[in-house]
């Protein structure tokens, strides 16, 4: 549905988006995930015909967002970082407006009326949008996206300045729009995407640093398996045979004490399994294990060390290619 | 193009800008119209419609850019050109649309103070002829200046720069050619002339109807359209 090949955006000497290529399909769901900066909103700015790029295509349904513009922005959905709303219209001049700028041929008074309900803004249809809190100018937005019925759907950032309630709403709503859209959305918060994308789509400093499905995500990185157990027993006789458990890599204390029970935070090594012999371990001295808590491996430790790895193989280049020079030299 | 044509008239209307333009617009020529026909009557001479006409055009040198200095610096402002920028509609005709609309604004307000000109009838007879010309040269001034301010706006998020702006720029066309009293150079002059926009508006004021001026402030609209045109594009190359 969404296809972009070698995608380059300059700025003088800087390059805000450095060669991304990926294509999305139809019906997917897309994070577009990385620190402020990283060139997410660049990205979509090209996407949908806002900016021009440096180099590189990007075709929606087969058309060319440059050479077939109009047919190409036909099928797109658009909600920028900050809403394009006019404020000194009412949310019903708005809408009516965004219909007759994306020429629909939909019954208008149903087709806005089905946008309004699953945006929940009907209550504030006949209201100023300027005098409309944050929360519902972000929905108003997202309603004009959705204007239309287009089958791309891109959204920069769609719950920002939200509050948790809102967000869950928000998230529920994108989630549906899946369902018969082609959905690609940006963030910078990583459990969002973790709710919401089928694929992730990692970009740093203007380059994509890695693309996959959500769930296979965390076994790209070589992550260690954490666990909050709770054991009722002497708490140094604990943490020494903790420590001295096979697989077991790191052990601490938590503040988590109860009457005669403490946490202990512990972290395995790689590919090891610590939990049967934790158990055994603990039953041998009748040591009772009241809980035990996997710690899933977060997307914030998934992206910093994506990241890192990426700086620090740049550092690596840059170092071979010092050593090596210099060893021309010597 | 008609969306936006029809969302920027109805923006005029929805704030003060157009309410205050109308008002400015007929209350400044009423006065005017009654200064230089009335009161002239009244003191003994003859009705003098040529100076209110060109009295006319400077006024509009100032007040047109009130109409077009939020065309587009608002909506840059406002991020909201995002949406047009990415709507199935091309840039020219996005320009054209608020051209238009600001172009209606200030025609149909010229158009209602002509209704002045009823009184001129009841009370004597005026050449219809002459009067025509007058009308059809404000309204080719009137959309060289929409054109003009247009542009302006286009170059800065800043309403008060684009107002100020345009302002500098109709009054540097309008005033040029007086200049050309203090210059020797028989080329600069010719070229101050060409480039002057009250030097076009003399000949409708002595009941001229010259094609040459039509097409002089077409080019000005056209040219400064197509310049808006360019500064989009160049700004997304960017």
């Amino acid at each position: 549905m969404v296809q972009i090949e070698n995608l380059v955006k300059r700025y003088g000497e800087i390059y805000a988006v450095n060669d991304i290529s990926f294509t999305v399909n139809d019906g997917e769901i897309v994070g577009f995930l990385g620190p402020n900066g990283a060139g997410k909103s660049t990205t979509m700015n090209i996407l949908t015909g806002y900016l021009s790029s440096t180099s590189g295509t990007v075709r929606i349904d087969g058309f060319d967002i440059l050479d077939d513009a109009t047919e190409a922005k036909k099928l797109i959905g658009y909600l920028p970082e900050q809403p394009p709303l006019y404020l000194d219209m009412t949310v019903a001049e708005y809408l009516n407006f965004v219909y007759e700028l994306k020429k629909c041929s939909l019954n208008r008074e149903k087709h806005i009326t089905e946008v309004c309900d699953v945006t929940k803004i009907s209550d504030v249809y006949k209201r100023i949008i300027g005098n409309l809190s944050k929360g519902y100018r972000q929905r108003v937005g997202i309603a004009q996206a959705l204007i239309g019925n287009p089958k791309v759907i891109i959204l920069d950032e769609p719950t920002i300045g939200l509050d948790p309630k809102q967000i869950i709403e928000i998230r529920n709503l994108i989630r549906m729009l899946g369902r018969d859209h082609t959905v690609i959305l940006s963030t910078h918060i990583l459990s969002e995407v973790q709710a919401v994308c089928d694929r992730i789509i990692i970009i740093n400093k203007g380059r994509i640093v890695a693309d996959e499905r959500t769930e296979e995500i965390a076994r790209v990185v070589e992550g260690k398996r954490r666990y909050v157990v709770k054991i009722c027993g002497p708490q140094k006789e604990v943490l020494n045979a903790l420590r001295t458990l096979d697989g077991i890599t790191y052990v601490e204390m938590t503040a988590d004490r109860e009457l005669d029970s403490t946490g202990y935070l512990i972290e395995s090594e790689q590919g090891a399994d610590i939990r049967k012999p934790l158990f055994y371990m603990l039953s041998e001295n009748k040591w009772p294990l009241i809980g035990i808590d996997a710690m899933g491996i977060n997307l914030e430790e998934i992206f910093l060390s994506l990241v890192e790895k990426q700086d620090s193989l740049k550092g690596k280049r840059k170092r071979t290619q010092a050593t090596a020079s210099a060893a021309k030299e010597g | 193009m008609l969306a936006i044509y029809k969302k920027e008239l109805r923006q005029y209307f929805t704030s003060p800008v157009g309410y205050v333009f109308v008002a400015a617009f007929l209350a400044i020529s009423g006065f005017l119209f009654s200064m230089f026909t009335v009161q002239y009557a009244v003191a003994g001479d003859d009705y003098d419609l040529g100076t209110y006409y060109t009295v006319m055009m400077f006024v509009c040198s100032i007040i047109v850019p009130l109409l077009t200095m939020k065309t587009f610096s608002e909506e840059r402002k406002l991020r909201t050109e995002q949406l047009l920028l990415t709507a199935p509609v091309g840039i020219g005709s996005m320009v054209a649309a608020k051209f238009m609309a600001s172009y209606t604004v200030f025609a149909g307000t010229f158009l209602i103070s002509c209704s002045n000109l009823f009184i001129l009838y009841k009370y004597g007879e005026p050449a219809g002829g002459v009067l025509l010309g007058y009308t059809i040269g404000i309204l080719l001034i009137g959309a060289a200046f929409v054109a003009i301010g247009t542009f302006v706006s286009s170059l800065t998020e800043s309403q008060l720069t684009a107002a100020i702006g345009t302002i500098g720029i109709l009054m540097l066309m309008l005033l040029v050619n007086f200049l050309n009293d203090y210059i020797d150079w028989t080329w600069v002059r010719l070229l101050t002339n060409w480039f002057s926009v009250y030097s076009r508006f003399i000949n409708f004021t002595y009941g001229i109807f010259d094609y040459a001026a039509i097409l002089y402030y077409a080019s000005i609209v056209v040219i400064f359209l197509f310049l808006t045109v360019r500064i989009y594009e160049k700004r997304r190359w960017e």
